[in-house]
């Protein structure tokens, strides 16, 4: 069975199409890159499979299920936010944040293996706003971790990190992958994207192309003319 | 000063009303303040007094009519701020002067203010019955009992909407509870700090506290101790200086905070909390 298939999701703002009649599908297991320029509408796509947008045309079903019919899907998702907008001074330790993801099960020893996977078991007891951006982060990723999803989505979730960071939060997610999560990542870093998925799904409003990523990478004429398109985007942005 | 007056009734109601007011208030206010929120318990407090004057126009408890039109107008601003996008700001503004332009239009036409709806601006802790400290003992355990119930709910949708969303939690209608626990919690503080000092009561003792908590329990109990130390203080030593209990009990509320602020800016508290930052 298919983790997610998106068929012919469209998505309008006021009228302007933002998500073009988009169709792709997602296997069990895989490490799955959406690229596209600012404004491709990856977020927008993030915000109707999480349920944060309803109005949508077309469907997206979550290992078979039409999510209109049912939230429980929600359950098997784990969701890491672009920049996870908190009050700075919110008065919460990491494990109080991990344990917000949870549900209504005690689970101390979970908290415990998550904040492990993600290294940062020795910062359980900090207060969340004394962490660094990269820290911080990766208690998102233990928060979404927590509930044992079979799927993570992560929107473009090294924005305004720094590199080593980064670096650790990808070995992070190869690790993950490796043990059988779904990884769903929007990411504007090519390299990033080449190195770590093993499938791409490229996209400005409209699919521009869904495959295995060594066929996008190895195949110059491709990647020419996706950045094109996306310098184009990005001049007429500017 | 004696011990003696602890053995007077009036004081064991005061202080038994006021240690529960203390807690409820700190425990919602955290949640208030946490939301960018804080001055919402002035503005339902402002309501009510609509609701008072109401109550005594047309001759029915005025503490009831208080409960029901703040705790209305309260849902319906949520409502309205939802459904139109209004900040939270100018919601708490409309909920305020509405309220108070009520009352005024309500009080003239029962000609005039009296001493009962002074009692209600200004607290009068010193005069509740039994019967009240009944019903703030119950109303004060029934909230604590549905934030303790939700606690995870509140929490995680006080940290950030949207996660919580994800994650399943019914997101609005915990805005709606925590708008109808605050509106409860304001009106049942009326008694002991008054309309026009409700909000230093919700929001004074949580500031501190942030500055000294670790985590959440960590910070509500702190915030408690605040609390109830600046209420139970207030009210003795209004009694024993002869001077107003509301006032007393704000005040001592700020000093705990103008003293956590020394400490700070002497770098004796952890430097890490940027709260006096922000």
């Amino acid at each position: 069975m298919k983790a997610v298939e998106i068929e012919n999701l469209t998505f309008r703002y006021s009228g302007v199409k933002v998500v073009d009649n988009l169709s792709f599908s997602v296997n069990q297991n895989d490490f799955l890159g959406i690229i596209g320029p600012n404004g491709a509408g990856k977020s927008t796509l993030f915000s109707c499979m999480l349920g944060l947008l309803t109005n949508y045309e077309g469907t997206i079903k979550f290992f078979g299920k039409d999510i209109r019919e049912s939230k429980k899907y929600l359950h098997d998702i784990g969701y890491v936010p672009q920049k996870p907008v908190f009050e700075k001074n919110f008065p919460a330790t990491v494990r109080e944040v991990v344990r917000m993801g949870l549900g209504r099960k005690k689970n101390e020893s979970k908290i415990d293996e998550v904040l492990q996977d993600v290294w940062i078991h020795e910062l359980g007891h900090r207060r969340i706003g004394e962490l660094s951006g990269g820290q911080q982060q990766r208690v998102f990723i233990a928060k979404a971790l927590v509930n044992s999803p079979k799927i993570l989505i992560l929107d473009e979730p090294v924005t305004g990190i720094d590199v080593q960071s980064t670096e650790l939060f990808y070995g992070i997610l190869r690790e993950l992958n490796k043990k059988n999560l779904t990884i769903i990542w929007s990411s504007h870093d090519m390299d990033a994207v080449n190195r770590l998925a093993n499938k791409v799904a490229c996209m400005n409003k409209t699919l521009f192309f869904h495959g295995d990523s060594d066929e996008f990478f190895t195949n110059d004429e491709l990647v020419k003319q996706y950045s094109e398109a996306s310098m184009q985007e990005h001049m007429h942005h500017h | 000063m004696s011990f003696e007056i602890l053995t007077y009734g009036f004081m064991q109601r005061a202080l038994i009303a006021g240690i529960a007011i203390a807690v409820m208030c700190s425990v919602i206010g955290l949640f208030l303040v946490l939301r960018r929120y804080s001055l919402f318990g002035d503005a339902v407090a402002h309501s009510s007094f609509g609701g008072i004057a109401a109550g005594l126009l047309i001759g029915l408890y005025p503490l009831w009519t208080a409960y029901a039109v703040s705790l209305i107008s309260a849902l319906v601003i949520t409502r309205i701020k939802q459904s139109f996008d209004i900040s939270g700001d100018a919601s708490v503004a409309i909920l305020l002067s509405s309220g108070i332009a009520a009352g005024l239009v309500m009080i003239s036409l029962a000609g005039g203010f009296t001493v009962d709806i002074l009692s209600f601006i200004f607290g009068s802790i010193l005069l509740v019955s039994t019967n009240d400290v009944i019903l703030i003992l119950a109303l004060t355990g029934a909230v604590l009992l549905v934030i303790l119930l939700l606690y995870r709910e509140l929490i995680y949708s006080t940290f950030n909407e949207e996660q919580a969303k994800v994650s399943g939690i019914p997101v609005e209608k915990i805005n709606y509870l925590i708008v109808f626990l605050a509106g409860i919690t304001v009106v049942t503080s009326i008694q002991l700090v008054g309309i026009l000092l409700i909000s230093a009561l919700l929001v004074i003792p949580n500031v501190t506290a942030i500055m000294y908590g670790k985590g959440f329990k960590h910070t509500a109990f702190i915030s408690m101790s605040f609390s109830v130390f600046a209420v139970v203080g207030g009210i003795l030593l209004s009694y024993v200086f002869d001077i107003t209990p509301a006032g007393t009990i704000v005040m001592l509320s700020i000093a705990i905070f103008a003293t956590t602020i020394g400490i700070k800016s002497t770098g004796l508290l952890d430097k890490q909390s940027k709260l006096i930052k922000n």
